[in-house]
Order: structure tokens, then sequence, then C-alpha cells
């Protein structure tokens, strides 16, 4: 099976990797210490691509195809940058009983990419999610962390969303 | 701080109290949801209200109460008595002048925002007991509802033993799945391996099933109860380490846990010595990273140790060879949450509660077509009928109920003709469903169980962790024959062989995901088998969701012809003049349904 790598040229800087090297100093002694290095890794890079995977392979001494599968094992570790601001659709039961495929759609629509891609500017990105459990407020999205519930799926409501985001950042 | 110890537990309680007593109180409902609609600028108001106008109330932050489909709630307990609540649904910034203006000045309630439910009315909350009551971020609020008292109880009767027995004579069973004795599964894990030189806890806080959320809401309502549970489990085992395993989904949950983690610490109430009797017990938070087979207990733990979450074959089950090879117990948040009370009120008074072989409540999330939406915690026994309709409120815009579905993808649906089933362990699966963790969806006349079933196996075919066969590829093929069958080339064969690829794929599988990943297709199919057999030979989806199953046509007596739908066609498949009937062609048109939308003037354009 071919190795699942990413297209766009890695560029991380020296403080980035500084900031791994910490967290695995952090974690290096405890029992299980894989998957807070990882999550630690994800967080400082905002994606895991096979660079980063090299670094915690040489550093926690294990193989790298080891880490390679546990990385794409979990649906949270991501071998691909997301976009500045991820919009996670929740597709939990009472999101899609509610309407939220239709709404996932939408966002795919208005941005014009697919489920799990990423905007060309690098601004957006799209993916279906496990329940967020909010499901009370359903249909349910997150755009990193905020919550936007009670969605009714009209294009004015998904514009007037991502307007807000449009604004911030110009 | 300084440590605590057991008498000082009440002075804490007493100074809690004391600083309450008479005052009013402002609780505003301050968890995930309550923040998605919007609680945070709410607090604040009441904040500056309360300085501007120099009020000398108490304002707090609290965790869920349940009741989502009225978020942002606020409750306001007049002179500190609870006889004098009153609950304000639907609450905004400017609400909360009015309120505070009418209610918190001059002490007349605003009738309008009162929320008037029988919500709570049949509810018996013992695993959500403090969730809404309490600042889950405060030690001294838990610690004022008799927190820690079970741990300190247990740790100086000096008897192991007789905590096991509790719990074993509580009846209590585990809320996450399986519904296993609890306290036969510690009674194991602390006879089975009487050498073992370490043992550990583990809790199952990665509520991977879709449609449930009692554990987000009581990690982030009410963390120190399953702190005080899992040390009081780790006195009774043996154990001296436990390991939360918790959603990463879940960040508010994560953060309020640390925060109870890091306040029990430092008052000594997990760590070195506890209330100086001489057990230790710490733990820890490991973040889980999204896979629904590590809900599974070996894949868990496994996962715990930082390897790729695949399950294993038991036994040896964990009671024997659990975490890092040793004797472990793992229960989930809601089960743990049970536990301090069963310890301070006894196993009798828990197991008053239920049924024969289910006792005590169990948390439900109510979700789907339903008015109110929310958490609500029920004794075992109460029909399915009740929970829906009475505390439920109904199905909203006068539909009609179709089915509930429990269990998640584990699980299967309730149709009309069960509503009266008393919802236990047992009744549950006797009918093809199960308790599951307790997400309880409703479906209403315009769901389509084809595709829901569909829906189900989606997410059991992208959550196969694919270690075992059955389970990789037979999933798969089922999904791709439901495929067939929403889009119209199915045949009657179909039916029986899903049915008989299902069987396969029950008995055959390696962990519980597999098992029981057919059992939605079965309950969808045992119950709405008529709703199969149109869309295998009527080639109609009676719902009208299977988009390939589907025509929008334009009935030519309410069409006026002001070309809007012609114009908005994204595939330019409406034809028609200015004043005359158009006509949609088949052939081209891709079931948007922009049109629909676009006629709501005249409803010329039907689904059908």
């Amino acid at each position: 099976m071919a190795m699942k790598t990413c297209a766009i040229p890695f560029e991380g800087t020296a403080e980035q990797k500084e900031s791994l090297l910490k967290v695995i100093d952090k974690y290096r002694e405890i029992p299980g210490a894989l998957m807070p290095i990882l999550q630690g890794a994800q967080e400082v890079y905002g994606y895991l691509p096979i660079e980063v995977q090299s670094i915690i392979a040489e550093e926690m001494k294990v193989p790298l195809e080891k880490l390679y599968g546990i990385v794409t094992f979990y649906s949270q570790f991501s071998l691909t940058p997301k976009g500045k601001y991820k919009i996670s659709i929740c597709l939990g039961t009472a999101c899609y009983v509610k309407g939220a495929g239709e709404i996932s759609k939408k966002f795919q629509q208005k941005l014009g990419i697919e489920s799990g891609g990423v905007t060309p500017d690098g601004k957006f990105s799209v993916e279906d999610c496990r329940c967020i459990g909010a499901c009370g407020l359903a249909p349910v999205i997150m755009i990193n962390d905020d919550v936007y519930g009670r969605l009714e799926g009209t294009d004015k409501e998904v514009e007037d969303i991502l307007a807000k985001y449009q604004e911030v950042s110009e | 701080m300084n440590r605590i110890n057991k008498a000082e537990l009440n002075t804490i309680k007493e100074k809690v109290e004391a600083q309450l007593n008479g005052k009013t109180r402002v609780l505003v409902g301050y968890a995930t949801c309550g923040i998605a609609a919007g609680a945070k600028p709410i607090l604040e108001a009441f904040k500056k209200y309360a300085e501007t106008n120099n009020l000398d109330i108490s304002i707090e932050q609290t965790g869920c109460v349940g009741l989502c489909q009225y978020e942002p709630l606020v409750e306001i307990v007049t002179d500190g008595d609870c006889k004098k609540s009153v609950l304000y649904g639907n609450m905004d910034a400017e609400k909360v002048l009015e309120v505070a203006e009418s209610h918190l000045k001059n002490g007349t309630v605003v009738e309008k925002y009162v929320v008037k439910t029988i919500f709570f009315d049949k509810q018996e909350r013992i695993a959500l007991r403090n969730c809404g009551g309490i600042d889950p971020e405060k030690i001294d609020d838990y610690i004022a509802v008799d927190g820690y008292q079970a741990l300190a109880k247990v740790l100086s009767s000096g008897n192991p033993d007789e905590v096991i027995q509790t719990v074993m004579d509580s009846g209590l069973r585990g809320r996450g799945g399986g519904g296993f004795s609890t306290g036969m599964k510690w009674k194991l894990a602390r006879t089975i391996v009487p050498d073992a030189d370490q043992k550990y806890v583990c809790c199952n806080a990665d509520e991977g099933d879709p449609g449930a959320f009692m554990d987000r809401s009581i990690l982030e309502g009410d963390p120190h109860a399953l702190i005080e549970a899992m040390a009081i489990a780790g006195y009774a085992i043996g154990a001296t380490q436990g390991y939360i395993y918790l959603r990463a989904e879940y960040p508010l949950a994560v953060k309020r846990l640390e925060i109870a983690i890091g306040q029990a610490k430092e008052r000594g109430l997990l760590g070195k010595n506890i209330f100086d009797s001489g057990f230790d017990f710490d733990l820890e938070i490991r973040l889980g990273a999204g896979a629904f087979v590590c809900g599974e207990e070996t894949a868990l733990m496994v996962s715990i140790e930082g390897n790729r979450g695949e399950p294993n074959p038991r036994p040896p089950f964990p009671a024997e060879k659990g975490l890092f090879g040793k004797p472990t117990i793992l229960n989930n948040v809601e089960t743990y949450a049970n536990i301090p009370r069963i310890i301070l009120k006894g196993s009798d008074w828990f197991s008053s509660l239920g049924t024969e072989k289910s006792k005590g409540t169990k948390v439900f999330a109510l979700g789907g077509k339903i008015n109110n939406t929310g958490l609500v915690e029920i004794p075992m026994g109460m029909t399915l009928r009740e929970v829906i309709y009475d505390i439920g409120g109904g199905i909203p815009n006068g539909k009609k109920f179709k089915a509930a579905q429990t269990g998640g993808p584990s699980g299967g649906c309730i149709a009309d003709d069960n509503i009266d089933i008393q919802i236990d362990y047992d009744n549950l699966i006797s009918i093809g469903s199960m308790m599951g963790s307790g997400g309880l969806i409703v479906m209403d006349e315009d769901n389509c169980m084809v595709d829901m079933a569909k829906f189900f196996l989606e997410f059991t075919v992208e959550e196969s962790c694919g270690k075992c066969t059955p389970c990789r590829i037979g999933t798969k093929r089922l999904l791709e024959m439901l495929e067939k069958i929403t889009s119209g080339n199915g045949t009657m064969e179909d039916l029986n062989e899903i049915e008989e690829l299902s069987e396969y794929i029950k008995n055959n599988s390696l962990c519980g995901l597999g098992q029981t990943a057919p059992n939605p297709v079965l309950s969808m199919m045992s119950n709405f088998r008529d709703e199969y057999i149109s869309h295998v030979r009527d080639k109609k989806c009676p719902s009208k969701v299977c988009t390939d199953l589907v025509q929008y046509k334009i009935i030519a007596e309410k069409c006026v012809g002001c070309t809007i739908c012609k114009r908005i066609c994204p595939v330019d498949a409406i034809s028609g003049e200015v004043k005359t009937p158009h006509v949609i062609d088949q052939d081209k048109c891709v079931k948007c349904g922009v049109c629909v939308d676009s006629c709501k003037k005249f409803k010329a354009i039907i689904k059908e």
C-alpha cells in the first residue's frame, strides 16, 4: 500500500521544532507517551506530515512505520494541513435526523471544496465530524472552537456564518 | 491551600452554606450547549448589573440542567430558598436587563420568560444530581453538597470488601453498553490475581455513541463526582492509579476535569495518604483521538498504552490482564457518577428504584424530532411513551411518531407498537434494541428507515478498525446492498441476503463493534419491512428521502408561469413560457430541490 504523504511542501520552522522537542521531553518518560506527543505535535504544526513523524520516531526510538500506523488510525490526526478556520459539520445521529447532511453539502458548495478539502487560499477547510455532543442544539457545526447550533441550512445562513470569518482576517 | 481531613469537609460545607444563606443566587447554565446558545454575554450582563446596582447576590456558572431546548437557561433562587426558584429560558442580554430590573431589584418574576414545563417532574436525578446546581470549577461547592463524604466514609471503614458488597447489592449495572454488574466487575478485579503488584482503575469518557452526551454533561457539570468515585473504586480493588480516557472533541470537559483534578490534588483528596488513611490514589487524563472503536474496553486500553486502538480477543478479561498487562476495571462516567450516592445512601435505597433486574436510574439524551431535546434521568421501568410524550413534550410540527433509536449504531429502533415498553436493559434487548450509552433519537414520518440504516452502517464502516474480516469487509458489503436499495436497484433477494450476512457478521466479529453493527439494519427491517419492500418493489421512498427514488413535479393547475423556478434551476431542466405552466425534464433534473424552495408562494412544485 502506498504511503499517504502530503503534496504541500513542509515548511516547519526552527521554533516549531523547538516546541516539538519540548513536548517530547515532557511526555518521554510516561507510560503510553506516543498519543500525548502526537497530540502535542499536531497542536504545534497543525498537522502531522511525515517530516514531523520522523522527528518523533527518532527521538522516541520507535520505528516510523509504527508511528505512521498510529497517525493513520485515529481520525483526529491529519496528514494534510487544515484551513485557518476549520469547519466541522457534526454528523451525529441527532444532527443527521435534522438535516445535517444537507448543511454539509451547502458549505461544500459555497466554498467550492469537498468534505476533507481546504480552500486554495488555506482559509477554510470543511469536514464532517463525529458527534460533538451538542445534540440538544442540532443541527450544529463547529468553526475552530465556536459552536453554531439550531441551524436551518438556508443559503443566507451559511453565507452569514462564513462572512464572519472573512471580515476577521481581511 | 492545605490538605483537608474528614472533619474539615463539614466545616467547608457549613461555610459555603453560611455564605449562601438567605442570599439570592443567579445560576447561569454554562456547559458547551449553553455557551453555544449564548450564555457568555448573559453571565457578563448579570455580573455587570449586580456591580452597577450594588446588589449582594451570588452569580454562578453551573453545568447543564438538561433542558437544551430552552438554552440559554438562567435559574434564580430568591433568598437562598430553593422553593423560590424560577427558571428562565431562551435568554439573551436584553432579557437579562429586564429580568434583573424586575426580579432581582423588585422581586417581581417576569412570567413571559419563565420556562413552564413538566420536563423535570418525572425525573429522578442521581447521576445528574449536581449538574446545574453547583459551580463545577469550585471544589468547595462540591463539598457543600456532601462531596467527598463517600470517599471519607469508605476510607474510615477500612474494609474494601464491604465497598464491593455495597455496590453489588445495589444492583448497579454498567451504564455504557452491555450492562454488566459493576460490583461483580470490581470483585473480579480485586480477587482474580491476588498477588498483583499494580492494578488500574479506568474511566471510559470516550463517549463516541452519536447522539449521547450525558457523560459530557457530567464531566462539565460535576467533575469531582467522577474523581471521588474513581478513588473509591481504587480503594475497593486495590489500585493506586487511575486513567480517564476522554474524548478530545470535548474541550470544555477536558478543561473542567483538569481544574478539578488539580484542586483535588491540592487538597490531598488525590495523591498520597488520602484522609490520613494510608491509601494513595492518583489520576491522569488521556485524550482520545477520534476512534469510535476505542469505546471497546480492550481497544481503549491499548490506546492508552500508545498504540493503534485495535481490540483484542477476550479472555483474558481486563479484570485479569488489562492496562499494561495488569488487572484493570473500566466503567463509564455515568456509572461512576452513581457510586458516591450509593455509598452514602446505601444499596437498599438504590435498589428500591427501578425494575427487578435493572436498578436505579438511567440518563437518556433525548434528541431528534422531539420538542424538549435534552438530558433526562429517569427511574428504570418508565415507559417510552412517558419519556417521549410527557417529559419530551411530543413530536414537533404535528408530525407522527415513527420510531425511537436507542443504543446508537449498536442498537435498534423501537416502533410505535412497542411504545408502552418499560425501559430497562432486558426489555430493550427483547425487542431487538439495547440500552447502550443512552442516546434516544426520535424519528418522525419524514425519516426514511432505509436511509437511517444506511446512516448507521456508514458510521460503522468508517469506524471499523479493520482488524477482523467479518467487520471490515462484511459491513462494507452490507452498506453496498443498502445503497443498491436506496438507488432503486434492489431486489427481494437482497433483503434476504442482508439478513444472512448480518447474522454472519454478528456471530464472527472480534469485538462489540462488529458484533452489534448489523443491529440497526436488522431492527429497522423487522419493524419497517413494508418500507423496505416499497423501495425494492415499487421503487418508491415513502418518506421521500432517498434522492434516486423521488421526482419533482410541477402541478399545472397551480403554476402561474412566473418563471422563477426556470431561472433558478442550476441545470436548466425547467421549461415553459411566461404565464403558462412549466414542466420539469426528469432526465435533466438533478433533484437538488432548489425549485421547491423558490416556489413557496404558489406551492406548485411537489416532491413525490
